[in-house]
C-alpha cells in the first residue's frame, strides 16, 4: 500500500491510485476529479497546518488532512 | 405572436454562471426560495426577437448526486420544469472539471448548449480550442462567451434558440461506460421502461416515472440506480415498482463488484472522466508550457504560512471597519431623520392613540426597519468583492483549523465577527456557507456574539454598579463568555441537535478575477431588497404589537388616565407580562420591573436601560443613556431601592441581555433565512432558557459565596 495524499509535503507530485472512505465523501472527492490514476501536486498547508491545497487538472482544490488520508497514492 | 422559451442555467461554482444570468436578465430578476428546502431560485425575464424567454439561474453545483440539496433542485428542475434547454456555463480555463457537469446533463436527455465561458482567460493561458471537434465529440452546441465584458450573450441565445428548436444538427453524444457496466445498465433499464408501463396501468398517476417517450431518464435512472443514489430509489418505491428492479441493481452491483473487481460507483465517474478526457486531448492544445498563473504567484503571499493569517485578520478588520464604521454616519442619519418626522406627525396631529401609534407604533418600526440597511448594504458589498474576488475560499481555508475543532466550517468564521457589529447582517451572512446544518448552526450561535446594541447596556450597568477600576474587566468579561457560551453551543448543537457527518472540506479554490461592479450592486440590491420585503414586514408588525404591550390599557378601571408614565407603563400588559414572570426571574435576582425592561429589549436590547429609567420615575430617560453624571448615579440608587439590585443581579442583567434573543428583527431574518418558524422559535427558547440557566449558576454561585452583594 502506497502513502496518502495527506502525507505529500508542499512541491510533492504524485498519481492517485485509490481512493477510501465513507461513501459521501468518496463520492465528492471522486466527482471533483480525484480519480485513480490522476496526477496530484501537493501546493501547500493552510498557516494553521490543516487543510491542504492541492493542484490537479489544472486547478486548485483544499480538502482536510482528514480527508486527504483517504486517498492513496501510487 | 411571440414564441416562449425555458432556458435552464447549469454549470459549476465560479464558472461565471451568474455572471452570464446577469447579462441575460439585467435587472429583470427575482429570488426566491424552492419549496421545502432552503436552495435559492433565482429566476429571470428576457425578449428576444419573437421570443419571450424565462431563464432559471440553477444553483451552482459540480455534480448531480442525491448528496446535497443543491444537486437535487438543480437535477429536479430539469426533470421537472422540462426546461427547453439547459445552457451549461463552464469554466473554460478549468475545462476537464468542468465538463463532468455536463455529460451528466446530457445524461437527463435534455437539448444542451455549452457556454465556453472566460475563454480569454483560458487562451491567455495558452489554450487553444478547437470548437468544431469539440462540439461533435460533446454532442452539444457551443458558444464562445467572456461573461465579464459581456460577450457572447446573443449567442448564447441564437444557440439556445436553435437547439430547442431542433435545427442545430449536431449528433447527440452520451458518455459509453465500459462494456459490463453497459450490460448491467441495459438490463435495468429494460425492466424500468416495463415496469413503468406497468404502474401507469394500474395508476393513471405516471407523474413520477417520465413518460415512455424519454428513454434516456430510463437510462439514468438505471446508473443512478447503480450509483445508489437514494432519491431515485425512492422515487422508485414510492411506484411500487416490481421488486424485480431492486434484485436486478444488486445482482449487476455485485457483478460488478466481484467478476469486474471495482466499485460501480467509481466505474461511473471514471467513466465520464474518460469521456471528457477523450474529448479534450483531442480539441485543446496546448501551445505554452505550464506556467505559475498570477492566482498562484497571489496566493504564495495571501496564504504564506507566517503571513496568511494576518492578512486575513486584516481583510475581516477592514470588512468589519467597512460595515459599521462607515455604516455609523448613515444609520445616525436615518435615526435623527426618523425622529424628526415622528415629531413632525407629533407637532401635526392631536394628542391621543392615534398620534401614539404612529408616532411611536409605525414610525418607530418603519425607522427600525430601515436603520439596519446601511449595515447590510456595506456588508453585502464586501461580502459580494470577496467573493467575486476568490479570496472567500481562502478565507474559510486559513480558518478552517479552528472551526473545524467545534464542528463548524472555515466559512463560519465571517458571520460570527459580524455578529460583533449587528446579528442582522450575521445572520444574512451565513449564506456563504453552503451546508445546510453548518448555516443553521453558525445562524443558532451567531446571537452570542454581542452586537453593538448590547454595548450601551453594559456600560451604564457598569457605570452605576462597578467602580472605574473594574469596568474593563467586567466588559471583557461578558463579551468572552459569549464567544465562550456560542463555541461550547455550536458543539453542542452539532453532537445532538444536528448530528451527522459535517460536511467534507473539500472545496475549489478558484482563480483571482476583478469583480464586475454590475456583479457587486446586484448582489448588493438583491441582500437589501430580501430583507426589507421579507424581514420588513415582521418587524414591523412586531413593533406594533410591542407598543400595544406597553401602551393599553390606557386608562384604569373607573375610567381615569394614568397619573404618570412611570404608572402607566406598571399598568400596562407589558408590564402585567413582568409581574406574571416575577416568580421565573426572582432566583436570577430580578424583580418585575427587570423583567418588564427585559420584555421591552425584545425590541431592541438598548431600550432595555430606558424602560428600566421610565420605571425608575427618571425624568430625563436621555441623559440616561448619554451616561450623564448624575442620571447614572441617581439610576442606580433607585435600582438598588426599587429593584433591589446590586453589583451581582446587575452583572446577570447584564449577562442575561448578552444571552437571550438579540431582537425581534433577528427572529424576523432568521424567519426569512430558513424559510419557516421552527429555527427562529427555537432560537427564541434556547437563548431564554440558557439565559436563565447561566444566570441562575452566577446569581445563586455568588450570593452563596457572597460575592458582589
Amino acid at each position: 500500500m502506497g502513502r496518502s495524499l495527506s502525507e505529500l509535503m508542499p512541491g510533492e507530485k504524485g498519481r492517485i491510485a485509490q481512493v477510501q472512505g465513507r461513501r459521501s465523501i468518496k463520492r465528492r472527492i471522486l466527482d471533483m476529479g480525484l480519480v485513480p490514476g490522476s496526477e496530484i501536486e501537493m501546493e501547500r498547508y493552510a498557516p494553521l497546518g490543516d487543510p491542504v491545497e492541492i493542484k490537479l487538472k489544472g486547478y486548485h482544490l483544499s480538502l482536510r488532512k482528514e480527508e486527504a488520508e483517504n486517498i492513496i497514492l501510487d | 405572436m411571440r414564441h416562449k422559451l425555458t432556458i435552464a442555467l447549469a454549470g459549476n461554482p465560479n464558472s461565471g454562471k451568474t455572471t452570464i444570468f446577469n447579462n441575460l436578465t439585467g435587472s429583470r430578476q427575482h429570488v426566491g426560495n424552492y419549496s421545502g428546502v432552503t436552495v435559492e431560485k433565482k429566476e429571470g425575464n428576457l425578449k428576444y426577437q419573437d421570443y419571450e424567454i424565462k431563464v432559471i439561474d440553477l444553483p451552482g453545483t459540480y455534480s448531480l448526486t442525491a448528496y446535497s440539496p443543491d444537486e437535487v433542485v438543480a437535477r429536479n428542475v430539469i426533470i421537472n420544469e422540462k426546461p427547453d434547454v439547459v445552457v451549461n456555463v463552464v469554466d473554460a480555463s478549468n475545462l476537464e472539471r468542468n465538463l463532468y457537469l455536463t455529460t451528466q446533463i446530457k445524461e437527463l436527455g435534455v437539448p444542451l448548449v455549452i457556454a465556453m465561458n472566460m475563454a480569454d482567460v483560458a487562451e491567455g493561458r495558452g489554450i487553444k480550442f478547437d470548437y468544431d471537434i469539440l462540439s461533435q465529440l460533446l454532442g452539444s452546441e457551443i458558444v464562445r462567451t467572456v461573461g465579464t465584458k459581456n460577450l457572447g450573450t446573443r449567442e448564447i441565445l441564437d444557440a439556445a434558440i436553435k437547439t430547442a428548436s431542433g435545427a442545430s444538427g449536431i449528433t447527440d453524444k452520451q458518455v459509453r461506460y465500459n462494456q459490463e457496466l453497459e450490460e448491467e445498465i441495459n438490463k435495468i433499464q429494460v425492466l424500468l421502461a416495463a415496469g413503468s408501463s406497468a404502474a401507469r396501468e394500474a395508476a393513471s398517476s405516471a407523474e413520477v416515472i417520465p413518460d415512455a417517450s424519454s428513454d434516456y431518464l430510463y437510462r439514468w435512472m438505471s446508473i443512478k440506480l447503480i450509483e445508489n443514489d437514494r432519491d431515485v430509489r425512492q422515487k422508485i418505491e414510492s411506484l411500487s415498482a416490481p421488486n424485480n428492479i431492486f434484485q436486478q441493481v444488486e445482482k449487476s452491483q455485485q457483478h460488478l463488484r466481484e467478476i469486474v473487481g471495482e466499485d460501480p460507483e467509481l466505474m461511473v465517474v471514471d467513466g465520464r472522466y474518460a469521456f471528457i478526457r477523450g474529448a479534450c486531448q483531442e480539441a485543446l492544445t496546448y501551445t505554452e508550457e505550464d506556467r505559475i498563473s498570477a492566482t498562484e504567484k497571489i496566493d504564495h503571499i495571501l496564504l504564506n504560512r507566517i503571513l496568511g493569517l494576518p492578512i486575513f485578520l486584516g481583510i475581516m478588520w477592514l470588512l468589519f471597519q467597512l460595515t459599521f464604521t462607515l455604516g455609523s454616519p448613515p444609520m445616525e442619519w436615518i435615526d435623527s431623520g426618523f425622529a424628526a418626522l415622528g415629531e413632525l406627525v407629533s407637532a401635526h396631529m392631536a394628542e391621543g392613540l392615534l398620534q401614539s401609534l404612529i408616532v411611536d407604533g409605525i414610525i418607530g418600526g418603519v425607522g427600525g426597519v430601515v436603520i439596519f440597511l446601511p449595515n447590510i448594504i456595506l456588508l453585502f458589498i464586501g461580502i459580494a468583492f470577496l467573493e467575486d474576488t476568490g479570496y472567500m475560499a481562502r478565507a474559510a481555508f486559513v480558518m478552517d483549523k479552528l472551526m473545524h475543532r467545534v464542528g463548524l466550517h472555515g466559512k463560519s468564521f465571517i458571520p460570527m465577527l459580524i455578529g460583533f457589529g449587528c446579528t442582522i447582517p450575521a445572520l444574512m451572512a451565513t449564506r456563504t456557507l453552503e451546508n445546510r446544518n453548518d448555516r443553521l448552526v453558525t445562524m443558532l450561535i451567531a446571537p452570542l456574539m454581542s452586537c453593538g446594541a448590547r454595548l450601551p447596556v453594559y456600560t451604564l450597568l457598569i457605570a452605576a454598579f462597578f467602580h472605574q477600576s473594574a469596568a474593563g474587566n467586567v466588559l471583557f468579561s461578558i463579551y468572552l463568555i459569549g464567544i465562550i457560551l456560542a463555541l461550547v453551543m455550536a458543539k453542542v448543537f452539532r453532537k445532538w441537535l444536528l448530528p451527522g457527518d459535517s460536511e467534507p472540506f473539500v472545496m475549489e479554490l478558484p482563480a483571482y478575477r476583478l469583480p464586475t461592479l454590475k456583479s457587486v450592486l446586484i448582489h448588493m440590491w438583491e441582500r437589501s431588497w430580501l430583507y426589507l420585503k421579507k424581514a420588513g414586514t415582521i418587524i414591523l408588525a412586531a413593533s406594533v404589537l410591542l407598543w400595544m404591550l406597553f401602551t393599553f390599557p390606557m386608562v384604569d378601571r373607573q375610567g381615569n388616565e394614568w397619573a404618570s408614565a412611570t404608572q402607566q407603563m406598571e399598568q400596562s400588559y407589558a408590564g402585567q407580562v413582568g409581574k406574571a414572570i416575577e416568580p421565573i426571574i426572582k432566583p436570577l435576582g430580578f424583580d418585575w420591573k427587570t423583567g418588564v425592561a427585559l420584555v421591552a429589549g425584545f425590541a431592541a436590547k438598548e431600550v432595555v436601560v430606558s424602560t428600566l429609567g421610565t420605571l425608575y420615575s427618571i425624568e430625563d430617560t436621555e441623559a440616561l443613556a448619554e451616561e450623564d453624571e448624575k442620571s447614572v448615579s441617581s439610576f442606580a440608587e433607585r435600582a438598588r431601592e426599587h429593584s433591589g439590585h446590586t453589583p451581582l443581579s446587575a452583572y446577570c442583567l447584564m449577562l442575561f441581555t448578552l444571552i437571550y434573543v438579540p431582537c425581534m428583527a433577528t427572529v424576523a431574518v432568521m424567519r426569512r433565512e430558513t424559510n419557516g418558524w421552527k429555527w427562529p422559535a427555537f432560537m427564541v427558547a434556547y437563548t431564554l432558557v440558557l439565559a436563565w440557566g447561566v444566570c441562575l449558576v452566577v446569581y445563586q454561585g455568588g450570593t452563596l459565596l457572597g460575592i458582589g452583594i
